[in-house]
Parts: structure tokens; sequence; C-alpha cells
């Protein structure tokens, strides 16, 4: 597409300007810093032409084509947010039920459009909140959900059937799904018109956030059954977020980030299409690839971030279309949800992260992102509060209705600058790949410890630049303030936890035990089976009235529990 | 960075154990920190996630330690913190707690009070944890 004699006569215009325009100007007025780099590392230019993206043999068709065709660089739907705005998604829940449906219904007031639970960290562990290592932990960094009847309180009012929830659960994903299941079925609501999300997604947690309970191999099948089970029963639900956030937050880089979320993408795939013969479904990609989704951070340096999101749009779209064969347009699309970085909140001066939640926010717009939580002001301090919250979706509605950025599809399309940025992270995004594709694949690589420490170093790393002052943070190492934020926080009553547990013994008494009982043994019978799927037996397990600490722990009986080798 | 003020007069190195206290799995800053203490000469114990006030007592103790690090960012840290300071006590052993993380300003005082050394939250340059380790240190050992 670039006519070389064209690119020529820019070349030549280009190096006149440098020299006649440029040079002079250096001599009076030298830039402000020697080298300008990217967050990746990448040395940015003074300018971009034509002339960078001729050089890389870029060519228009190939590498962005049209919004909701292959390769999806431009954007997964043909008139993106023109047609459908993105989902103002606030990931929230903590305290007990009655307080987290309380805050639901106040996201949806003000115009929050899909809901994200969070769950506390007992049940992502599988421990019901009376069990000792659970105590403290109960009702603290999201909603504790032992049995289906907190997770009814917390949907009271809320049309199932109309809003999508996404769910933070990773290692008791079958659990907490069984329960929302088991709640809409009450309401007179059929699982396959449910739609949502559980996270879901086991290899992150070992390499980068953590909550995982047993391990990697029983892990992984435990993840690739729900794929498989809701792949079937649940058209409408995403049964993994493949997620690249806890990478960034854990102090991955963007090209980190892209590789490393899309080989455990590669490694899921792989996985479902292995376990699928087994269980004689499914037989292609096709069969479950257009109900994965994926996750991904928003940090403030704004162009890399939205070269970030296309880059990975582009590789994942090739990835499933050469690698395995994908035929349905749909499998090849990488649809995605953004959290701003939460690394990148500070707790000096906290009403600066305002500032940067929207640039943030700005970043996953631009880069086309289909659904999108803001970090609230105060979150470096404590949980947010309902005002601070408030002010994120209103960064987004600000962004929606009054920006004129989403009036067209990916207006950043064909920026010299971020084409190039897109291209140079793509590069060194496969390089990573194949590295990772070198050991074996992801669960290997993370038996292996690689990508840990190599987010570990990254992490290292850029705290020695901010320690140095080449990362400049407003507040932390330049514009600093002696003072200490004085603002409101909010707590969590600690009278929650004997609520929960309360509700949680009249459960107990109110189930028949021999169902009970039952339930739990089929459970463990069949996990020791590799050909059979797990989901349909938590689910009546979930049903005969057993609660997410005895399931899981009919499981860890079987399976045992994983303690990660810890690598700083 | 391993430079003398990190030795004893005895010839003993420093040591810090560095912990996740409780199920909350954010390790970023505890292993940034360990790191950096183990750059400046420290003898670093890195517990990891997931433990419990006993562990890190029990470990502490065994190893003799000087500083016992600790990093929260669930909002349980004045239920975990009060165990490890009770624990301490129980077993007769000073050894001066810093507590990291995400911490509301409003309980700074409570945890004062239940006898933590220092609250180091986000945006602490390595510099001044490294140095407050280093004199909590040198403290412990004049005290003993």
């Amino acid at each position: 597409m670039w006519d070389p004699k064209e690119i020529e006569k820019i070349r030549e215009k280009l190096m006149e300007w440098e020299k006649e325009v440029v040079e002079p100007i250096l001599k009076k007025m030298p830039e402000r810093k020697r080298e300008f780099l990217t967050e990746q590392g990448f040395v940015v230019k003074r300018l971009y032409t034509p002339v960078d993206l001729a050089e890389l043999g870029w060519n228009y068709l190939e590498k962005l084509g049209f919004p909701g065709q292959y390769p999806f660089t431009r954007g997964i739907y043909p008139t993106m947010y023109r047609g459908r705005p993105w989902t103002i998604r606030q990931y929230s829940g903590y305290g007990s039920a009655e307080e987290t449906n309380k805050r639901y219904r106040y996201l949806l007031s003000i115009g929050q459009t899909g809901l994200s639970m969070a769950f506390d960290l007992p049940t992502q562990l599988g421990l019901d909140p009376d069990h000792p290592l659970a105590y403290y932990e109960v009702g603290k960094v999201g909603v504790a959900c032992p049995t289906p009847v907190e997770m009814d309180i917390v949907f009271k009012d809320i049309p199932m059937d109309k809003i999508t929830t996404s769910m933070t659960i990773n290692a008791t994903a079958m659990e907490i799904l069984s329960m929302y299941i088991l709640v809409a079925e009450s309401r007179g609501i059929p699982r396959h018109v449910l739609g949502g999300t559980v996270q879901n997604d086991i290899l992150k947690e070992f390499i980068a956030r953590n909550n995982y309970i047993y391990p990697p191999l029983p892990s992984m099948r435990y993840a690739t059954d729900l794929i498989i089970w809701a792949a079937k029963e649940m058209p409408k639900w995403n049964s993994i977020s493949i997620s690249g956030y806890h990478f960034e937050e854990a102090g991955a880089t963007p090209a980190q980030e892209i590789a490393f979320t899309l080989a455990d993408g590669i490694e899921y795939v792989r996985w479902v299409l292995e376990r699928g013969k087994a269980q004689g479904w499914p037989k292609s990609v096709d069969d479950f690839a257009p109900r994965l989704s994926f996750f991904f951070a928003a940090r403030t340096n704004l162009f890399e971030q939205v070269a970030k999101f296309r880059a990975a749009r582009r590789m994942w779209a090739k990835i499933m279309k050469e690698w395995f064969g994908a035929k349905n347009p749909r499998s090849m699309m990488l649809r995605f949800h953004t959290q701003t970085a939460g690394v990148q909140l500070t707790a000096q001066q906290p009403l600066v992260n305002l500032i940067r939640t929207t640039i943030q926010a700005l970043a996953a717009i631009l880069g086309g992102t289909q659904s999108l939580h803001v970090n609230s002001y105060d979150e470096a301090l404590s949980l947010p509060t309902e005002e601070a919250v408030k002010l994120s979706i209103r960064v987004q509605q600000v962004i929606l209705y009054e920006s004129g950025v989403v009036d067209t599809v990916d207006p950043l399309g064909g920026a010299y600058y971020v084409e190039w940025l897109t291209d140079m992270l793509e590069n060194e995004a496969w390089k990573l790949i194949e590295k990772i594709e070198g050991m074996g694949g992801m669960l290997k690589a993370i038996e292996l410890g690689w990508p840990q420490a190599e987010i570990a170093r990254a992490a290292y790393e850029y705290q020695l630049r901010v320690e140095r002052g080449e990362i400049p943070i407003v507040g932390v190492n330049i514009f600093v303030e002696q003072e200490m934020p004085r603002i409101k926080v909010l707590k969590v009553d600690p009278a929650v936890r004997e609520r929960v547990i309360a509700r949680l013994n009249e459960y107990r008494k109110s189930r028949d035990m021999v169902k009970v009982e039952r339930a739990l043994n089929e459970l463990r019978r069949v996990a020791e089976r590799e050909d059979v799927n797990l989901m349909p037996y938590i689910l009546e397990a979930v049903r005969a009235g057993a609660t997410l600490g005895e399931i899981s722990g009919a499981l860890r009986e079987v399976w045992g529990e994983w303690r990660a080798p810890e690598v700083i | 960075m391993e430079s003398e003020s990190t030795v004893s007069k005895e010839g003993r190195r420093y040591k810090v154990v560095v912990a996740k206290l409780g199920l909350d799995g954010h390790d970023r800053g505890a292993k940034v920190v360990a790191r950096a203490l183990r750059d400046a000469g420290f003898d670093v114990i890195y517990l990891g996630v997931h433990q419990t006030p006993e562990n890190v007592v029990r470990t502490a103790i065994e190893e003799d330690a000087d500083v016992i690090g600790v990093s929260i960012l669930s909002g349980s840290h004045i239920e975990l913190v009060s165990d490890l300071v009770k624990l301490l006590k129980e077993k007769n052993v000073k050894i001066p707690i810093i507590v990291g993380g995400i911490i509301p300003p409003e309980d700074y005082e409570e945890l004062k009070k239940l006898g933590v050394a220092e609250i180091l939250g986000p945006g602490t340059p390595l510099s001044k944890i490294i140095e407050i380790c280093r004199r909590l240190a040198e403290e412990r050992r004049r005290g003993s």
C-alpha cells in the first residue's frame, strides 16, 4: 500500500525537517530527556510518519482490516460503541449479603449496566465462614457466600434474567455458579437464559493472584470441565475470563501481560480439546471458543495501553484461526473486560486518582473494551465508599456521553505512532509466547516458576526506577505533600460474620444429611475419574444442601492442597 | 548494595521475616520489599502467602529474627496483627513488627497502640523501608 516513490519523498522531507527545523531548535532548547521510553522500554521517537510503518512492511488490509472482521484489530463489532456502549460494570461486594444487595441496587440506580460480584477470601478459597482460617476475613474483600441462601439475598429484587453478572471466582467457580443457577431456578429462570461470566482462570492464580486450592493438574481439570459444561448448558455464559489484569498488577510489562494471558488461553483450549476426547464433546474449537472471554488492565500510559489491546486482539484471532483451525469468526474474537490499574492508585493525594482513572478508562475505550470497571479514588486506602464509586461510574458516563471518542470506530487506527506501538508490542509478545511454547506450554512454564519469576523481576525493576525518579508519580516522588490524607473510608462491620455464621448453622440444621452425604460421596468418586465432567455433581451437591466448604473439602480429600514454591 | 550497616557488631547479619498474613494473595509489595532488603544486605526469610500468625511467630523465634514485616491488603489487619502481638507476648519475645499494605489512616493509631513499630503504606520509598529495618534491628540487638 505504500508507493515507494511517495515514501522516499516523505523520507527526504523528513530529513530536511530534522536538519533545518529541529536541529536549530535543539541547540537553543534541548529536549527534557535524552531518551523517552514507553513502559515496555521501547525508545520513542520524536515523530512518527508513514516511513515508520512502511519500514515495518505495514499493510492496512493485513494488519487492520475492518471492525467485526478478521483479524479484529479495529474492534470485534462492526459498529462498536455507535451500536452498543460497553457495559459499565463495577467490581463490588462486601460485608453481608444484605449490604452487597444494597450496594448493587444503588449502582444500578445511578447507571451501572452490569454487575460484577466480589467474594470474600474464604469463599474464594473454599472455606466456610466458621473455619478457623476464615474467621477474620469474612466479608472483608467481598461478600461471604457459603450457601445459596446468601446468593439469594444478594440478588433480591434484581432481575437475574435481564442483568449480566460477572463473578470473580476461580478455585470455587463451580460451587458459586451452581448457587447462581439454583437461585435463578427458584425464581423460574432457566440457566440457558442466564448471561454473565465466571472468572474460572486458575492458571493466573498460580502465576500471580494466589487464590488456588488444589494442585495444578486437578485444578486444570476443574476449570476445563466448567468450560465444557457451560458451552453446552449455558449458551450466554462466559465460562472463563482469561486474565492479564493480575499479571499487570503483580508487575508485568505490557508485552508480558499480553503474552502470558494468551499463553494461558492456548493452554485452556488444548485442555478442553484433550478432555473433549475423553468426554466425547467438544469436537472442535468452535464448539466452545465463542464463550471464552478475557480481562486486561488499563494503565495511565495511554497510547501503549491502546496498542496493547489492539495487539492482543489481532494475536488471539490469529492463534484461533491458524493454530486451532477455528472456522466461526466468533471463536476468533477477543472479547474483554478492563479494570483500571489498581497499582497506579496512590494513597497520597487520593483525589488525584480520579484523573489517573479517567485516562486509564479512556485507554480501555480507545482500545475497544466490551466492559469496564473504573477503580475508585480511595482504594489505595480502603474499600471504596458509595460516593467514590459513584464518581467511577460518572467517569465512564462522561467519556461515553460527552467526549465524542465513541462516535467513530477505533479512532486511533492508522495513527503512525499507535500502529507502530501495536506492531512492536505484538512482536515482543510473540517472542514470549514462543518461549513458553518451547517450555511445553504455560502449565509447564508455571511448574518451572518462569512467568512468576519474570513478573517478580519486572516489579522489582519498576520499583527501582521509581526510587531513582526515572518514573515520576505525582504525590509520591514529585509534587509531594507531607500531610496524611484524611478522607472518609468504608469499614466492614465485624458483626457481619456472626450473622453469616448464624444463617449457615440454620442452613445446616434444615437439610437432609443423608442426601448431602450421598452427593458428596458421588463427588469424591467422580473426582477420581478423569472421563467424567464434575460440574453436574457439584450442582447436585449444592442442590442437596452441601455448603461451599464441604464441597471444596471433599475435593481436597481426593486431590490434596497446593503449596506453591515462593519466588522473590 | 550490601554494607557493614546490615551486620551487627557480633558479625551476624540482621534478619527480617517477611510474610503475607491471612488469606490475602496480593504479594507484589511483600516480594519487592523482601528483595530490596536482601539486596541491601539483610538476611531475609520470605514466607510468602497464606501465613498464620502462629507460623510467623514460630519462624521468627526459630530464626531469631530482628524484624517481622507483614503485608495485609484484605482489611483484616487489626485482628491479624492483634494475634501476632499476643503470640509474641505469650512467648515473651520482643521483635519489632512492621505492617505494610492497604491500611486506612484512621487505623494507624490502633495498630501503634497494639505495639506495631511502623506502618508503611503504598508509596513508601524502599530506601526508607531499608533504613527503618536497619534502625529497628540495631535497637533490638542493643536491647537484648
